[in-house]
């Protein structure tokens, strides 16, 4: 297929461009296959905006008279207003944009067709290798192995092709696990805490049935992640009364009966449809500025997604309070184990593990328990807050875990390497990107579609050092502590640099947080001359010394 | 002194608790830890004592303070709890203003430093750096001797065209004689904001001297021939003062008004509206739900953004039309003061300054005469005077500097550290209700300033962000005020409690980073001087020294010991980068565990503020 034939008005002047605390500007509006240009003609001070079309939401189009207004809400939840004069060059092209922003194919997506304009110093696709994290694993314990029983996906879709495991189970015993584990996704090593060599594993719920069945093989690995003589938790992100439920499908529970040293927790964390609405009236309410003050706090009530913040931040901080205080070990799970449990299993890493609080860490977090891990991406970000059509499949899932980043980051601003524009950069890609990182459900999908080969990854870009140098945090000082948030509800904010970036405006606390940064640069370069001169004219002292003497 | 006494933590659901002992002083309630920590109360913070039913751990005794600190004590025998209690209930209410603290208390300052402390702030020099007396505004002495207006100051500025008469008579005709009087004056707009209290209007009422009046201040603005007159109070709470033969402008019966409502509640709302705030916030175990629900249902941050919403239409009046307003609630010393002061702060980036925030809340405040000792209850007196008028004037303003980081020269603990003295009755600013009962109470001679204190440890309050330059000196602040700006205060509710605050200040942190840097750069000018000395004394030397700073030696230093002790190895953050409360049983979560394991202490043994580290 031609981009061209969904283009039928390529070009239109005169086009007022609206945006939200600007000015608005007139100008040209381009279509081309993937991006919507406005640029305006004053020669001063030519104003551009290049738009992903995969970054577009949803599109009004309304007219009064001749003059066509389409009101195009983006993803980044950013919303913009056209007015084109002409109504058939604006029917045309509000119908090229819905068109080329909904594309089915995933081959069609600007990340087969972008071509970067940097020079590649580290190719991000094999930046975070599995094997590489089994490594320095090994450095520490020799317990746990490294296991390619799923090399060519077969034994479970949604897993990487390795995958670590307990060094007594041998790949034959986890088949037989697989198939005991809603889509073979049989318990794997999220994270070891090298302080009391506490694991967490995730996996899916086990398909016990109504007639409780077992698997000798399930019970056998999920032990051998025990001390002698200790018990583990299982974090279940289930009511009890739907993980009940979930047996007449087949699903089920670990009963204590065959898991004697495991202790059961429901933690209940919510998905999908729940969580889309809940994204969507947040965004309702935080984009109307009418709103007197009741109004805005029931709103932001009814939303609920602070509630689901916290609910999330508590059952994080309980897997890692099991880990770290409790001195044992957790497996994770919730129904099919790609969506709650990875946000359990990757806050509480954040929660534990420093490295996850520096940037590379982090890129590396993301990559093991989010994209290695199999949370369906492709499925979860399609749509964003605007959308009409309601999918099952949407869901803020990955927001949330950054929101909740966030949130621990405003209670310990200084043991972060990145800052909050890092996480806005990271929920910007994952909705719509020029890189191929968040494309697919899987790796599966990932390997089909040959991305590694085909596109760009986002860590590629990411980790130039043009790029670092704006995801740092200047206030950074490794922290090698555990960090316990507070969960009440007077700690927890709301996310204004995702929810109310474009309601008002942020000039004066960007010029604050410039000034912050300067602040810590100028220190440094004071502390940097104090030693110099310092050091010179120690040198001068003893110089003089030597020459007396 | 009571021992074995236990100290609750106000959140935990673990029941954590210390032990310590209990000391009942003639100003103070002291307790100390059994690490010697000390949590100090004052008596006259105190706000309520409660006595709860007998436990099995002894006898529960709950201290609510006017700074929203809530400490909960066990007292190990009912009959030491009842006599703390009472002896609580004593100390805390004090029937007569000389038995109030400022009059004990002793910073050790000779009489004139005492003396010069209370010169620091002067509002002649004020109202002359506004300009006036000018051609329209001159210095009225009708109030001198306190015949006209007791509860205003000496000295007021008024229209020239106004004469004694007029003004007489216009204070006849308003509540408690407190007639329109200049508040602050714009010079570049030529425009005043005004302030008074009601007229006693009625349903019909007129007075010609008060027409006059306001005649005259609209006069006195060569820039514009009309003015506003803002009613702070809603319309119908104002139609009802007709009733008792009070009210409001009747637009018809005066010239060149325009006449506005702006709907601020009133002292007796307030009051219960920050009661329920605190009941929300005070909930152990809160949801997110019942927490925006209860700051919803209290209606405290409506109230707030009413007052600030007023004080931008005030501001604006004054800087987009170059009108003069007249601000006036019922008797006008309270939404009047919030309002005026307010505006005045957004339109002046004086008031943004530490000096000039102190002049602020010393004229708008405390010399046109906010009930400070009725509404705080300095002395046991009526609980229905009680209002956090001043509280939520503070609270306003945190929420600018929130808006404009870099507008403000103080900080966040310069408006914790006044409503902590507000109601500290330490110092005697705020003693009393009006300047006339102060000059009868001696309190110059008897009490010292809050302001050279606060000015003395300057240092704790600075702002490090701000930037003398980011609104010429008379260009308007404008303030947004979609709801969605208006948090909840943490550091003024929750104060205290520290489970609640972000475990790594980034705020200290800044503070002590831009403190250090200005002594990195005292410390730079010393070095380069020294160098620059023995250079002098050496030419030898001098070329060697520049050879070595081209190339700087890494080589391990033999530093002289006297320059050691000269320049302590500095301190890099070490105190900043603490982290307080790194221990599961601070947060609401910990519950969660306890459920199923009971055998925890053995692993929870760090209390917070113990954990203390550097990263």
């Amino acid at each position: 297929m031609e981009f061209a034939e969904l283009i039928k008005t390529p070009r239109a002047d005169n086009v007022v461009l609206h945006c939200p605390f600007h000015l608005a500007v007139e100008g040209t509006l381009c279509l081309t296959g993937h991006h919507l240009i406005f640029s305006s003609r004053r020669q001063d001070n030519a104003e551009e905006l290049w738009l992903l079309h995969s970054n577009i939401d949803s599109i009004e189009k309304r007219f009064v008279g001749s003059l066509g207004t389409i009101v195009i809400k983006c993803k980044d939840l950013r919303i913009i207003q056209l007015d084109i004069p002409g109504m058939e060059e604006c029917l045309n092209i509000a119908s090229s944009i819905e068109a080329l922003s909904t594309l089915d194919s995933v081959t069609l997506m600007y990340p087969f067709f972008y071509r970067p304009m940097f020079e590649v110093l580290e190719d991000g696709w094999s930046s975070f290798l599995l094997e590489q994290e089994f490594e320095l694993l090994s450095s520490v314990t020799n317990e746990w192995r490294l296991s390619c029983v799923n090399k060519d996906f077969s034994v479970c879709p949604s897993y990487p092709p390795v995958v670590i495991v307990p060094k007594s189970i041998d790949d034959e015993a986890l088949r037989k696990v697989a198939l005991f584990r809603q889509g073979g996704r049989f318990p794997v090593l999220s994270y070891y805490h090298k302080k009391n060599g506490m694991a967490m594993l995730r996996s899916s719920q086990p398909l016990t049935g109504t007639n409780g069945r077992r698997c000798k093989e399930d019970e056998k690995l999920v032990n051998a992640t025990l001390r002698s003589g200790r018990r583990g938790f299982v974090i279940d992100t289930r009511p009890l009364a739907v993980a009940q439920q979930a047996r007449a499908k087949g699903g089920g529970f670990e009963q204590e009966v065959h898991y004697p040293q495991w202790r059961r927790i429901h933690k209940y964390i919510e998905r999908f449809n729940i969580l889309q609405e809940s994204f969507i009236k947040l965004v309702e309410a935080c984009n109307d500025q009418s709103h007197n003050m009741d109004r805005w706090l029931s709103k932001l009530e009814a939303s609920n997604w602070l509630t689901h913040i916290k609910e999330l931040l508590t059952a994080a901080c309980l897997a890692a309070q099991c880990i770290d205080r409790e001195g044992a070990s957790v497996l994770v799970h919730g129904s099919e184990g790609t969506d709650s449990t990875l946000q359990v299993t990757s806050l509480a890493q954040i929660i534990l593990d420093p490295r996850c609080r520096t940037i590379r860490g982090f890129q590396a977090l993301v990559v093991r328990e989010w994209l290695q891990a199999g949370h369906p991406f492709q499925q979860r970000c399609a749509q964003s807050a605007y959308s009409n059509s309601k999918q099952k499949w949407e869901a803020p899932v990955f927001l949330l875990f950054l929101e909740c980043v966030w949130q621990i980051h405003r209670q310990f601003p200084c043991s972060f390497e990145f800052n909050e524009q890092f996480l806005i950069m990271l929920f910007e890609h994952a909705y719509a990107s020029q890189f191929g990182t968040f494309l697919g459900n899987n790796e599966n999908e990932r390997a089909k579609l040959k991305l590694p080969q085909k596109t760009m990854s986002l860590w590629s870009w990411v980790n130039r050092p043009e790029e670092l140098a704006r995801f740092q945090n200047p206030l950074y000082e490794a922290n090698s502590l555990v960090i316990w948030p507070s969960v009440a509800p007077q700690s927890l904010q709301l996310w204004e640099g995702v929810f109310l970036r474009w309601n008002r405006p942020s000039k004066f606390l960007e010029e604050a947080e410039e000034e912050r940064i300067n602040i810590i640069k100028y220190n440094k370069e004071l502390q940097a001359k104090v030693n110099a001169l310092r050091r010179q004219l120690a040198e001068m002292e003893t110089d003089e010394v030597e020459q007396e003497e | 002194q009571v021992e074995q006494v236990k100290l609750l933590d106000r959140f935990s659901t673990s029941n954590k608790s210390l032990t310590g002992t209990l000391y009942l002083t003639a100003t103070h309630l002291l307790f100390i830890d059994s690490s010697q920590r000390e949590t100090w109360i004052l008596h006259h913070h105190i706000a309520a004592v409660e006595k709860l039913p007998l436990t099995t751990s002894g006898c529960p005794l709950v201290i609510q303070c006017k700074n929203f600190r809530i400490v909960h004590f066990v007292v190990p025998r009912e009959r030491d709890c009842h006599d703390i209690y009472n002896s609580l209930l004593q100390l805390s209410r004090t029937a007569k203003y000389e038995e109030l603290y400022a009059f004990s208390y002793n910073p050790k300052q000779n009489e004139s430093e005492q003396v010069k402390g209370w010169q620091l702030i002067d509002l002649a020099e004020e109202y002359k750096r506004m300009g006036v007396p000018n051609d329209y505004w001159q210095l009225s002495d009708a109030n001198r001797d306190y015949k006209i207006c007791e509860t205003y100051p000496r000295e007021l500025y008024v229209p020239r065209t106004a004469s004694k008469p007029i003004i007489v008579g216009s204070s006849k005709f308003r509540s408690k004689g407190r007639f329109p009087v200049l508040s602050y004056y714009h010079k570049n707009k030529e425009a005043a904001i005004c302030r008074c209290s009601q007229p006693l209007s009625g349903f019909s009422a007129r007075c010609l001297e008060d027409e006059h009046m306001l005649q005259a201040i609209s006069k006195a603005n060569p820039s514009n021939r009309f003015m506003y007159v803002m009613d702070t109070r809603p319309k119908l709470n104002a139609m009802a003062n007709r009733a008792a033969g009070k009210g409001y402008e009747n637009e018809d019966n005066y010239s060149n008004i325009r006449f506005q409502f702006v709907g601020i509640e009133n002292i007796h709302v307030m009051r219960s509206s920050l009661q329920k705030l605190l009941e929300v916030s005070g909930t152990r175990g809160l949801s997110v739900n019942d927490f925006l629900s209860g700051l919803e249902s209290s209606g405290w941050l409506r109230h707030i953004k009413a007052v600030l919403d007023a004080a931008v239409f005030l501001a604006k009046a004054i800087a987009v039309e170059s009108a003069s307003v007249l601000v006036h609630c019922s008797d006008g010393w309270d939404r009047t003061s919030q309002v005026c002061s307010l505006g005045a702060l957004l339109l002046d980036s004086y008031y943004r300054t530490i000096k000039g925030f102190m002049v602020l809340i010393e004229k708008d405040w405390i010399s046109f005469g906010h009930k400070f000792s009725d509404r705080c209850c300095q002395l046991d007196g009526d609980p229905k005077e009680i209002s956090p008028v001043f509280t939520q004037f503070l609270e306003s303003v945190w929420n600018l500097t929130e808006q404009f980081p870099q507008a403000f020269e103080y900080n966040e603990a310069f408006l914790l550290q006044i409503h902590e003295h507000v109601h500290s009755c330490q110092f005697g600013n705020f003693l009393g209700n009006c300047q006339k009962e102060r000059e009868d109470l001696k309190l110059k001679e008897k009490t010292y300033s809050l302001w050279p204190f606060l000015l003395s440890e300057q240092k704790k309050y600075q702002n490090p962000l701000y930037n003398p330059d980011f609104s010429p000196e008379l260009t308007l602040l404008e303030p947004n005020t979609v709801s969605f700006n208006f948090k909840f205060w943490r550091n003024m509710y929750h104060q205290f409690d520290r489970s609640m605050h972000p475990r790594q200040s980034m705020f200290n942190l800044i503070m002590n980073t831009s403190e250090q840097n200005k002594q990195l750069e005292e410390d730079i000018k010393e070095l380069e001087a020294k160098i620059k000395l023995r250079n002098g004394q050496s030419d030898v030397v001098l070329v060697k020294e520049q050879e070595q700073t081209s190339h700087p030696a890494p080589m391990a230093l033999k530093s002289p010991p006297c320059f050691q002790k000269e320049h302590p190895p500095m301190a890099v953050n070490d105190a900043v980068r603490t982290i307080e409360g790194s221990n599961t049983a601070d947060n609401r979560y910990s519950e969660l565990v306890s459920e199923f394991s009971k055998a925890e202490p053995a692993v929870v043994s760090l209390e917070y503020g113990v954990a203390r580290m550097t990263c």
